[in-house]
């Protein structure tokens, strides 16, 4: 058996240790890094390609759930076991759907036995486990083989282009294989849709102005925008929602 | 608690207020009855006010005397002496405005009389209802089932957290296995008395102690209770649940931790217990503070009904609970 490559991922010093020792106890295996967040945690798992991921569920920054969902879009997607010391929602979850997980305190043989068998999660399984995180902090973009994280705070627009969604932040832009109404969805309190084809987000809004587009003279509707010189037009059927604010 | 005997303790700031209530509610129910208008219904109000208030208050201020005298009394002996007392009062009253030609159009002394005695013993027999409603039974009951729970996601972390250390530091291991035990000992012990306020804040200690293992820096507590009465008695297990759910919502959402702020004070013979902690807006987990704070404050009226209180707020990134409490002494 070709040796292990192990990710430890928990906000918690001594659960981190622990498992290291449990995990020299079983030998075999190397531990690549540790990890005090779910955001860390995917970050060394981008740059080091472990072959398997611990995960603690409740972790600042980003939990467990949403750095699985994550670790997902990688290159090399790793195998991901949970580790939790009590989490009734998400046991249940884990149970119904047949994913890995390990209860603390962590006994070695459950961990040796859970290694042997760990492999990646199915989109099946991913999907299942959503709703246990129910809000993400961050989307995940794949940049030329490497992950980015944008935290959706940062976000001012998302607009839908051909085949992307292009995501603004006050730096740059971002593409990312999405759709909008699905973006919509899961961020409904923190975005609204003024235009067909676009999205912003309350926290960046300024304030409207009727100014003349160029092509037909028309006055028109936009939205003024914090950080960024662009502004967004605002469609007719969206009107009332200028009133609204 | 105990002083809540059929008889109402006429001593207890909550007794008190609800005496006034229900005397009030009655004669602006008469008042209410005979006027004709909302204009007549103020004068009226305010002529039967002038009357009924002094004698009203005069009874309150006799009995609150004679207290001690009347729970020496069986039951049947006591409802016969505040009756007394409140007659000879309205009597006494009665006689000086009389005297006095403060109004010029008194009601006979038959029906002041007639009306003072419908009152208190309406008032009495509310007191026997709510006594029997919360007879030592049904609140033994009661405080049996609040007693506090410690949640399992403490528990199994702190398990997992000791097991870390067993080899690396075992000296370190055996205190938190002490503090754990110590924890547990009052966690499951019979929580019906009041405690003495050091004794909590021990627990308390003890139980952070077990939290700092885990969360290490993140964790930070500023204690400021200088001021605190070591020997003010309260009732078991009211700090430490707060104490961990602002580890549970406020330190641990957060990647840098945060500080958890605990004031004790005594203000005008009553006990301020503050505590604070960083509170992120994002974090979804609600669901389980509204319990412990829900369970504290049935605990706290069924300890010291109207004369403790409870409030919670947030706001700007923080969250505060405050509790007040009579300051009572150990007895001895």
């Amino acid at each position: 058996m070709p040796m292990l490559n192990i990710l430890i991922a928990d906000d918690e010093a001594p659960a981190r240790n622990r498992l290291r020792d449990l995990l020299t106890d079983i030998g075999n295996n190397h531990v690549v890094a540790e990890a005090k967040n779910g955001k860390e945690a995917l970050l060394r798992a981008d740059e080091l390609q472990p072959d398997i991921v611990l995960l603690d569920i409740r972790m600042p920054e980003m939990d467990g759930i949403e750095a699985a969902q994550h670790l997902q879009n990688l290159s090399k997607p790793p195998a991901v076991i949970f580790t939790t010391a009590f989490d009734n929602y998400a046991i249940q979850a884990f149970d119904m759907n047949a994913v890995d997980y390990l209860l603390k305190p962590i006994r070695q043989e459950r961990l040796e036995k859970a290694l042997q068998k760990a492999r990646a999660l199915q989109p099946q399984q991913l999907a299942a486990l959503a709703p246990l995180s129910p809000r993400k902090t961050h989307l995940t973009i794949t940049e030329r083989g490497r992950i980015l994280l944008v935290p959706v705070d940062d976000i001012i627009y998302l607009r839908a282009e051909l085949k992307y969604v292009t995501v603004r932040t006050a730096e740059r832009e971002y593409l990312l294989e999405e759709s909008l109404t699905h973006l919509e969805q899961e961020f409904e309190h923190l975005f609204i849709r003024l235009h067909r084809n676009c999205l912003v987000a309350h926290a960046y809004i300024l304030g409207y102005e009727k100014r003349s587009s160029d092509e037909h003279g028309e006055k028109q509707w936009v939205a003024l925008l914090k950080h960024v010189p662009e502004t967004i037009p605002v469609s007719r059927r969206q009107q009332h929602l200028i009133r609204m604010t | 608690m105990k002083n809540t005997g059929r008889l109402p303790n006429i001593r207890n700031l909550g007794i008190l207020l609800r005496v006034l209530i229900i005397a009030n509610s009655a004669l602006i129910l008469v008042a209410y009855t005979l006027s004709t208008d909302p204009v007549d219904f103020f004068q009226r109000m305010a002529a039967i006010s002038a009357l009924a208030q002094p004698m009203l208050l005069g009874s309150l201020l006799l009995l609150y005397g004679c207290y001690p005298l009347i729970i020496r009394l069986n039951y049947q002996q006591g409802l016969v002496a505040t009756l007394t007392l409140v007659m000879l009062c309205t009597l006494i009253i009665y006689m000086l405005f009389v005297r006095l030609w403060v109004f010029d159009d008194l009601p006979e002394l038959s029906r002041i009389l007639f009306a003072a005695a419908s009152i208190s013993a309406i008032t009495l027999y509310y007191f026997n209802l709510r006594y029997r409603a919360q007879s030592p039974a049904v609140t033994e009951a009661r405080l049996q089932a609040l007693q506090a729970r410690i949640r399992p996601h403490f528990l199994f972390n702190s398990i997992n957290a000791v097991l870390s250390l067993i080899r690396s530091q075992p000296k370190q291991a055996e205190t938190a296995l002490e503090d754990m035990a110590d924890l547990f000992r009052v966690l499951m012990a019979d929580n019906r008395e009041l405690v003495p306020l050091a004794q909590e804040i021990a627990l308390c200690r003890q139980y952070l102690a077990l939290e700092k293992l885990r969360l290490n820096e993140r964790l930070n507590i500023q204690w400021q209770i200088d001021n605190m009465p070591p020997d003010a008695m309260i009732p078991p297990l009211v700090l430490q649940p707060l104490v961990e759910n602002a580890v549970y919502h406020g330190i641990e959402p957060l990647a840098s931790g945060g500080t958890i702020t605990i004031q004790i004070y005594t203000r005008l013979n009553e006990i301020h217990l503050v505590l604070k902690n960083p509170y992120s807006t994002q974090n979804n987990r609600q669901h389980g503070n509204k319990m412990a704070l829900g369970n504290i404050k049935e605990r706290l009226a069924l300890h010291f009904d109207l004369e403790a209180s409870l409030k919670s707020r947030q706001e700007k990134g923080e969250y505060a609970v405050h509790i007040v409490l009579p300051h009572q002494k150990q007895k001895h």
